[in-house]
């Protein structure tokens, strides 16, 4: 271990104050050429998660051809920016999207609990990477950063980080357990500082998973890093996000916290299962002047 | 000539009463008169000015020279006021009780000096007991309110929003007053007690004929707990101090009792200067409920509101997959 | 090797992705050419035969012509006021009053973007702002005082409780239907006839509010609308069967007003400037601080009484502060009030541009350091002013002692609470002040300390009909909102 915790202070964070601004970003109103732009950028930055027990190659093979064309009947639509599936299915998934452009990510380090020794979670994760992950997506340990055990929370991610080697990391806070705005961002802090790539809301078996609040809390402390050091880290709401206007105001958020540099889908993803067909019904309607319906885009 | 020999006459007069005699009017031993003073900080200054009026009462007897206060005298009062008032209002309301109803205390003891002051003024005696007995009372009336008035007239006020919200009263801080004329011990002491006891310091002009009274009662204040400064007594003129109440800039409020209509309209013009709160109170019949309620105290606070987040349960959004 | 301490990098808020135009809709609004005064619950031409234009600042065009009332038309909304006090509003059961004030509330409701839209187009505040925030707020207003008509002993324990009379009401142009339903909410409520007078360049949503008024089926005489500049505020004030004025705008006017009534039986109310300090200490929430200082001065083009507009910071943290608020401020939308995206309007008048650039000018040259952001702004004739932010500024500037009515802030830092304190409470104003510091005792010794009468801890521009609003000292006198804005319309007597 290389790396020893860091002494730093996290901002305190009034919760209805972030409420507020988040809610700001909701009034934004996004119309025509400038909502166009949004749904595809933002459609090009799912992650197109299935992360189930009942997993199969079959269902990943699927998951994988919608995220090289999401829809047919739309020419010229971006590809998603990954498929997020659990390590035994990387190689699957990796032979299919190869030469794509779309990156596989894994979630390990026993994904979603956490609750594992760590030497099990590094092995998890060099599997996950041996079997050609582009991004391991890591879980802290919620119950050791609840106990005030941050040194351990972030020394582990800084193993994890070692044993990415490649890959890029994104760590889960899963905020939905962590309970307070503050030890969301102080998560944040910890994980940034042990040397996340990306910081992540949730994995979505938690409820509230993503909110805008959360994110936008979790965006600050990027900008705040980034002011300090100039280096920039990405960011993953996910669970949650199904509608083509949240993604948007999502959006809006990146937009008016960080600006240009984050509009791509290096630095910002969103985690989601059912939002990438709500993005293309929405572009559909934009296209084609008229409602559409499900009937018409795959549901993979 | 003959003003000096009614002087005379009510010196001896009251030496006989004090001292004692020896039967044919000569005093076996000269009393000895009390000089009356200001009452400014906490201290007896005289008035920087010198000068004096002639307090007689109904029958045209000198009852004592009085200080005829000065407009310095009062920006002196005016500064003490200022320097006493913060800490008077973080006083606790517990304790701001307990020093109004040690003035009870100190003024009941007091009873008989009072009444003789009272009826040196040309009260009888009946009317003169009934005013002190209702000055004590309304001491321990205000003593009480000290700690309630805030449970009653504040605030807390359900907003729309996630927010705590609650208005509560505040002192206004420096209270100028022009005392009733009439009744110079409970009128002085109905304008006094509810501005003090919402946590203002007060500089009030004494009335001018009953002056003795108001200054007999500073002792009782000084005697009381009560910190130099909360309360200020001028004795003078009210035609000659009343553009100086009115148009002190450090003054939070003037409490004018009366129903001149030229001092009204001189007040409230002047008060605009720097919008001083200019409120009218009617003298007559200080026996009647109305100078004691807390709507008095009222009178010269402000309404604070504060507002302050409310975090709730971070339920909003998000869900799994 | 040691981190070198250089400036913070900046964030590049010129996207790829930008919002396209979102004008809200003004099909469904409809502005007469012409608007005469509200007198006896009708629309009378004004005896000056004269009209002045209400025009949109932000294009300046002329949205409409505005009766000009003079000393008749005034007294006769008087007489008109009066005659309903005693023949119908003081004799009616309180309450049916309060159905009558509810019916107006749901009117304001149903009518609210229509509202909203005429709000923006006549006073250049953003649609955002008039559709969440003035609209709502004036029915929740009228909503909440309708309830007290019939309650009012309440509210007064042991005492007696009678309405004024006649109220003679004037308003600013900064919240104009807000200020309208301030005003005559509580008064009718309480059981009052009312006189009032929007300002000369924000006329239009209180002759909406006549119609609506009409429609409610109020007794004739019971509320008059008077337009006019000064001149007919003045015939108001000076009317000697008004039994009471209650005057929102600038400390000036408020003096003046006070010597006017001076000598007469009057009540009066007075709801003038401010310079209100915002507070922010190391510990405070700083995102949300600097998201509190944005709200206080750039809120409704910092056309308003309560903005923060001395920002008081906390050395050890001024530099982040001013940093993340310089960043903020780049991400703020300057143009068409009507653009949903707006976030900052059109100065409400040329005469307010002007003033507020004068202050700009003075800031300069009293040495203050200077930033506005580099958004655009519209080409066109109306009225604009970029949000403006002076650092290194001293309690001797103009620009801080002054209230300038408009999006610009004064920066200073401060080392302690203490200091914070004495400069907080260091001017003759005294409406309302800001502070944000994650520790609770601190916030009630500030909050206890700052001589005002609204206090915003952790928070910045908040309102609510319940929650009263009002000054200190040079800020004026009076409550409105909440329980104390009923006192500013009856006699209490107990």
């Amino acid at each position: 271990m290389a790396k020893t915790y860091p002494s730093f202070s996290s901002p305190t964070i009034d919760q209805v104050g972030a409420e507020e601004r988040a809610a700001r970003f909701t009034k934004r109103s996004i119309k025509k050429a400038a909502k166009v732009q949004a749904l595809k950028l933002a459609l090009n930055m799912v992650d197109l998660t299935t992360l189930e027990g009942a997993d199969t190659p079959g269902k990943v093979q699927q998951l994988c051809q919608k995220a090289l064309h999401p829809h047919l009947g739309y020419p010229g639509l971006p590809t998603t920016a990954a498929v997020c599936v659990y390590p035994t299915m990387v190689r699957v998934a990796k032979n299919l999207v190869k030469g794509s452009g779309v990156k596989v990510a894994a979630v390990a380090t026993a994904f979603p609990s956490g609750q594992a020794p760590q030497d099990v979670k590094i092995r998890d994760t060099k599997y996950a990477v041996s079997e050609g992950a582009d991004e391991v997506d890591m879980v802290i340990s919620r119950g050791k950063f609840l106990s005030g055990e941050y040194e351990y929370v972030y020394d582990e991610i800084a193993a994890i980080k070692e044993a990415c080697g490649k890959a890029r990391l994104k760590v889960i806070l899963e905020t939905g357990e962590l309970g307070t705005l503050d030890n969301i961002r102080k998560a944040s802090d910890i994980a940034i500082l042990a040397g996340a790539d990306f910081i992540k809301t949730s994995t979505g078996k938690i409820s509230p998973a993503a909110t805008m609040p959360v994110t936008l809390v979790m965006l600050e402390a990027i900008r705040d890093y980034y002011f300090k050091t100039g280096t920039m880290i990405g960011m993953k709401p996910a669970g949650g996000i199904r509608t083509a206007k949240q993604a948007v105001h999502y959006l809006v958020m990146v937009r008016e916290t960080l600006g240009q540099d984050w509009l791509t889908n290096q630095w910002f993803r969103f985690g989601a299962s059912s939002l990438a067909n709500n993005l293309i019904l929405q572009l559909i309607k934009q296209r084609d002047g008229v409602y559409g319906s499900m009937d018409y885009i795959s549901k993979d | 000539m003959a003003k000096r020999k009614t002087t005379i006459k009510t010196l001896a007069k009251k030496a006989t009463q004090n001292g004692r005699s020896n039967g044919n009017g000569t005093p076996v031993r000269l009393a000895v008169q009390k000089t009356y003073k200001l009452y400014i900080g906490g201290a007896f200054p005289r008035t920087e000015s010198g000068r004096y009026y002639k307090l007689k009462n109904n029958s045209n007897t000198l009852i004592a020279n009085m200080c005829l206060g000065s407009r310095k005298d009062f920006r002196n009062s005016v500064v003490a006021a200022r320097k006493a008032q913060g800490k008077w209002a973080s006083r606790t309301a517990y304790n701001r009780s307990q020093i109004l109803y040690r003035i009870a205390e100190m003024l009941e003891e007091r009873r008989d000096q009072f009444i003789a002051t009272l009826s040196d003024l040309g009260y009888t005696a009946k009317q003169a007991a009934r005013e002190v007995d209702a000055t004590v009372d309304r001491a321990v009336h205000y003593a009480g309110w000290a700690d309630k008035y805030q449970q009653i007239y504040s605030a807390v006020n359900p907003v729309a929003s996630a927010h705590f919200n609650f208005s509560v009263l505040e002192p206004m801080g420096v209270v100028a007053i022009f005392a009733p004329e009439n009744h110079g011990l409970l009128g002085l002491a109905s304008a006094i007690f509810p501005a003090i006891c919402g946590g203002n310091a007060v500089v009030i002009l004494a009335s001018e004929k009953e002056a003795t009274a108001a200054i007999n009662f500073a002792e009782v204040l000084h005697t009381s707990d009560l910190p130099g400064g909360v309360v200020n007594i001028l004795t003078g003129k009210r035609a000659e101090l009343r553009d100086h109440f009115a148009t002190h800039k450090d003054v939070n409020a003037f409490v004018y009792y009366g129903s001149n209509k030229a001092d009204k309209k001189a007040i409230q013009t002047q008060a605009a200067d720097n919008l001083k709160r200019p409120i009218f109170i009617d003298e007559s019949d200080l026996f009647k409920n109305y100078h004691e309620s807390p709507y008095r105290i009222l009178a010269t606070t402000e309404t604070k509101t504060t507002w302050h987040p409310i975090a709730s349960d971070m339920t909003g959004g998000g869900g799994a997959y | 090797m040691a981190k070198k301490n250089t400036s913070s990098p900046a964030l590049n808020f010129a996207t790829d992705w930008t919002y396209a135009p979102a004008p809200e809709s003004t099909g469904h609004v409809e502005i007469k050419k012409q608007y005469n005064l509200f007198i006896n619950g009708e629309f009378v031409k004004p005896s000056s035969k004269k009209y002045f234009d209400t025009i949109n600042p932000a294009t300046g065009e002329v949205l409409s012509k505005i009766a000009e009332a003079n000393d008749k038309d005034v007294d006769k909304a008087v007489k008109a006021a009066r005659k309903a006090y005693e023949t119908v509003w003081s004799k009616m059961p309180a309450k049916e009053r309060g159905k009558y004030v509810y019916r107006i509330a749901r009117l304001i409701q149903e009518r609210a973007r229509e509202f909203s839209v005429i709000e923006s187009l006549d006073g250049g505040k953003p649609i955002r702002e008039s559709r969440d925030i003035d609209i709502p707020l004036a029915a929740a207003h009228f909503f909440y005082y309708a309830g007290w008509a019939d309650k009012l002993p309440y509210a007064f324990p042991n005492a007696q409780v009678k309405p004024l009379g006649v109220a003679g009401q004037v308003i600013p142009w900064n919240f104009p239907l807000l200020m309208a339903a301030w005003k005559i909410a509580p008064a009718l409520a309480t059981g009052n006839t009312i006189v009032i007078k929007p300002a000369e360049t924000t006329s239009l949503t209180a002759l909406k509010l006549a119609e609506l008024i009409q429609d409610a089926g109020l007794p004739p005489g019971v509320v008059n609308i008077v337009t006019g500049a000064g001149a007919t505020g003045a015939a108001i004030v000076n009317h000697p069967d008004v039994d009471k004025i209650a005057f929102t705008g600038s400390t000036g006017v408020g003096k003046i007003i006070q010597r006017a009534v001076a000598g007469t039986d009057k009540k009066v109310t007075l709801e003038l400037g401010g310079k209100a300090a915002n507070i922010i200490l190391e510990d405070a929430p700083i995102d949300q601080a600097v998201e509190g200082i944005i709200n206080g001065i750039y809120f409704n083009q910092g056309h308003v009484c309560c903005a923060g507009s001395r920002l008081f910071v906390q050395e050890s943290v001024a530099e982040e502060v001013i940093h993340k608020l310089k960043t903020r401020m780049e991400t703020l939308i300057v143009g068409d009030p009507l653009d949903k995206n707006t976030d900052i309007g059109a100065i409400n008048s040329q005469n307010q541009l002007k003033t507020i650039k004068e202050y700009i000018k003075i800031g300069k040259g009293e040495g203050a350091e200077f930033f506005q952001p580099s958004c655009a702004l519209p080409k066109n004739g109306g009225f604009w002013c970029k949000p403006t932010l002076f650092t290194n500024t001293a309690q001797s500037h103009r620009i801080v002692q002054e209230e300038i009515f408009g999006p610009v802030l004064a920066v200073q830092t401060i080392r302690t609470v203490e200091e914070a304190l004495t400069k907080a409470n260091n001017t003759p104003y005294g409406l309302s002040a800001g502070v944000w510091t994650d520790k609770g005792s601190k916030i009630f010794r500030l909050t206890s300390k700052l001589k005002a009468g609204i206090i915003w801890a952790n928070t910045f521009n908040k309102f609510d009909p319940t929650s009263p609003f009002g000054g200190y000292k040079e800020s004026g006198f009076g409550r409105e909102g909440g329980v104390a804005g009923l006192a500013a319309y009856l006699n209490v007597k107990g």
